[in-house]
């Protein structure tokens, strides 16, 4: 099993901890895992992308050839966009839609829209509704996460098991609010998926 | 034996730390930060007393590094690629003096420029040092060169170089660890004149270094960090450094090249490897992170034999990281198709925070300058501030090297211009604006400094700031007049009184000093974050 994600967002927004929690699930697993971050000047709100890798066989390289990503994970609708050179002809594009406005020249959301729709294989969620929802506001990553969920190639519950060890140290309660806002992300995805339908082809 | 999931910044410290290492001393830099943070946060670290803190720039990090080698003990000095330029007077002559406990210069380089000026390759300066340089491709290997660097160091008396590139330093993987291994105890050089190079020694100990190259090449002929792999297809030889291996081995996805490949990660190269897989190969391809510094090598200047390809005849672009595509390409492998970037997709560059400090002192300086004319020029420096050349500011003009900017300052008032202003960051004006300073002072140049002083180092994750709460004695002990050393408060709601002030301070006749002073707020609510965690606990 092989599962190169693209994780996606603006600095600031705190891809890395969903980084890290499936770092943990796949730990938990026995899978290798490689996975390249961005530190340094684009995290003062600039674009920020993570490359993750896990498989059961050893990994050659720490970044994901284009066209080869299983999955885009996406905190931003615009920055789901900026990665898709990356994704596969079979991937998913997972996106929250709540946009990032920091820049004078940010797209029309209706085109954006439009864009991602091109995708077939994609979630696009209201992340920030959804953890909202569950009265865990702070938790839309973990909303996003859940979206990605079905198409991850690591059990479910290894993912939650993840959450508590991430989240231990700061109480049951943040624990039990993350884990919330990872089934209620899991539950969209689970129902919006038309897996069938043919993804349009790269080019 | 422990397993553990490391950055390979992470890796090549803890390595070092299981090696015995007694102290570390740096200066933060992207892609570096985060070896010396990770020591900082080692629980075994501080059980040993291991010297963790940071120092004011690379040249007194890499100094204290090769003191505490005098002295007997294993030390290391970590620094991004340019951080190598500031410290190269003591790397340079710590080639020559050699060391006494085990040293390890490890410096991060960042080609592609993520977060830096340049994109300079450090085996360079290894190579111009004439020392061992080891090269990690994974962070396995980071942690084992660490943890055999001191070694090495101490076996040869040189110090050793390990350079690591952005993707490594902050790519994270499995690492096993080794057992942890004693601190050395304090011992001087045998030789009391070892380290003293005047003109009659240094000769001596240049000799004793020239010498020692033979030695250098017969342990990297013997080291298990460079790899002969065989293969069927000698149509082409491979020669892959680093990194740029696991790119090479992205494109065989069964884990077998059909060519030969020689990997290096310890240089001097193993000359008789080379030369045989250079004889046994109708094409070499030469894959390196940086410049083509091997490249260059095998080819020669007059390159006769035209057998080597690589960044210097396009196969490879010339400048830029390496990924598996490029690879993919330089091997003539296709890259399938891949999805369109929208068009709609825009630029998204980072930027100053909202509620930073920098942005009040920016309205207020472009307010300041409008009163001089049209087209005034301000000369400014590395940190989260030099995001005030982009718009919407376009206040500054220069971002050169650390501390550049009060000097350049100096050098166009010289020149005549009227006003000379700079801005610099508090940590930066402590990692090299001081003797600048010092210049204008003993010159009494009509220059205006404005130090922007967010009390943190910003730009690389809020390290703390040697001159924090210090500042003013600092201008002043170097001979700013107390008068011309003015305080300011960075909010809109003094915006008046920072332009009144630094009017008159640009229209006064000599050395004055501005100094905006407010937290950044990254740390501040970092900080105030800290102490509700603790209200809840306690
Ligand atoms: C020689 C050298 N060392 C380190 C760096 C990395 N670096 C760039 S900016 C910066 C910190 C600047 O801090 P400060 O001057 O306080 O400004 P701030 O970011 O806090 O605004 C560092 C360490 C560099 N570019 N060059």
């Amino acid at each position: 099993m092989k599962s190169d994600i693209i994780l996606a967002g603006v600095g600031g927004q705190g891809i890395l901890s969903i980084a890290a929690t499936i770092g943990m699930a796949a730990i938990e697993n026995n899978l290798n895992l490689k996975q390249a971050e961005v530190h340094g000047m684009s995290q003062r709100g600039g674009a920020v992308q993570s490359h993750l890798r896990i498989s059961d066989k050893e990994i050659a390289s720490d970044l994901i050839p284009l066209g080869k990503a299983d999955l885009i994970i996406s905190v931003e609708p615009m920055e789901s966009l900026r990665y898709v050179s990356y994704l596969s002809e079979e991937g998913w594009l997972v996106t929250n839609i709540t946009p990032f406005i920091n820049i004078p020249d940010y797209p029309e959301t209706g085109e954006l829209m439009n864009e991602i729709e091109t995708f077939l294989h994609h979630i696009a969620i209201n992340a920030d509704e959804i953890a909202r929802s569950v009265k865990s506001p702070r938790s839309s990553n973990m909303v996003m996460l859940g979206a990605a969920s079905p198409f991850l190639d690591i059990p479910y519950d290894s993912l939650e098991s993840g959450i508590k060890k991430i989240f231990g140290r700061k109480g049951e309660k943040i624990v039990q609010l993350n884990i919330e806002a990872l089934k209620a992300g899991r539950e969209f995805a689970l129902e919006h998926k038309q897996a069938t339908s043919p993804q349009k082809t790269p080019g | 034996m422990q397993k553990l999931l490391l950055l390979g910044d992470e890796a090549l410290a803890q390595g070092a730390i299981d090696a015995g290492m007694s102290g570390i001393y740096a200066y933060p830099g992207t892609p570096s930060t985060e070896i010396m943070e990770y020591v900082q946060r080692s629980k075994v670290a501080a059980e040993r007393n291991i010297h963790r803190q940071w120092s004011a720039n690379e040249k007194t990090a890499t100094e204290a590094a090769l003191g505490m080698s005098y002295a007997g003990k294993r030390s290391m000095a970590a620094m991004k690629h340019v951080g190598l330029n500031v410290a190269a007077d003591v790397f340079m002559n710590s080639a020559v003096t050699g060391v006494n406990g085990g040293m390890i210069v490890a410096v991060a380089d960042d080609p592609s420029m993520h977060s830096s000026q340049n994109e300079q390759d450090s085996r360079y300066y290894g190579r111009f040092a004439m020392i061992p340089i080891l090269e990690p491709s994974n962070q396995q290997e980071a942690y084992d060169m660490a943890y055999e660097g001191f070694e090495l160091s101490e076996k040869y008396g040189l110090p050793v170089l390990i350079r690591i590139t952005t993707r490594l330093s902050h790519s994270r993987s499995g690492v096993t660890t080794s057992p942890l291994k004693d601190q050395n105890k304090i011992s001087y050089p045998a030789d009391p004149i070892q380290f003293v190079l005047l003109p009659s020694n240094a000769k001596k100990r240049y000799q004793t270094l020239l010498v020692k190259q033979k030695a250098n090449r017969d342990a990297s002929a013997e080291s298990k960090f460079n790899i002969y792999y065989d293969g069927d297809d000698k149509s082409l030889g491979i020669i892959a450094c680093g990194i740029a291996y696991n790119y090479l081995m992205e494109n065989f996805p069964e884990g077998k090249c059909p060519h030969p490949i020689l990997k290096i990660g310890h240089y001097p190269m193993p000359f008789e490897k080379v030369k045989r897989f250079y004889e046994s190969c109708e094409k070499i391809l030469v894959l390196e992170e940086g410049y083509p510094m091997v490249e260059e090598l095998l080819r020669g200047y007059l390159n006769k034999e035209n057998k080597v390809s690589g960044r210097l005849n396009g196969v490879i672009p010339r400048s830029g990281e390496l990924n598996p595509n490029i690879v993919a390409t330089g091997l003539g492998k296709a890259n399938g198709e891949s999805f369109q970037i929208p068009d709609i997709v825009a630029n998204r560059p980072p930027q100053l925070c909202a509620g930073c400090s920098h942005k009040d002192i920016y309205d207020a300086l472009n307010e300041t300058m409008k009163e001089f004319g049209e087209d005034q020029r301000v000369f400014s420096d590395i940190g989260c501030y030099t995001l005030g050349a982009l718009p919407p500011f376009n206040s500054i003009h220069t971002c050169v090297d650390m501390g550049a900017s009060i000097t350049m300052a100096k050098g166009a008032a010289d020149a005549g211009v009227r006003p000379s202003v700079a801005v610099i960051g508090d940590s930066t004006f402590t990692h090299s604006g001081m003797t600048a300073l010092l210049d204008c002072v003993y010159e009494n140049t009509p220059i205006t400094v404005i130090i922007s002083d967010n009390s943190t180092t910003a730009m690389t994750g809020g390290q703390t700031s040697e001159a924090s709460g210090k500042l003013e004695e600092i201008c002043t002990g170097l001979g700013v007049k107390p008068e011309h050393v003015r305080l300011l408060t960075p909010l809109p709601k003094y915006h008046d009184e920072m332009v009144k002030v630094l009017a008159e301070e640009m229209n006064y006749d000599g050395v004055s000093v501005v100094i905006p002073r407010r937290e950044c707020i990254q740390t501040l609510s970092r900080s105030k974050k800290k102490q509700k965690m603790k209200e809840v606990t306690t």
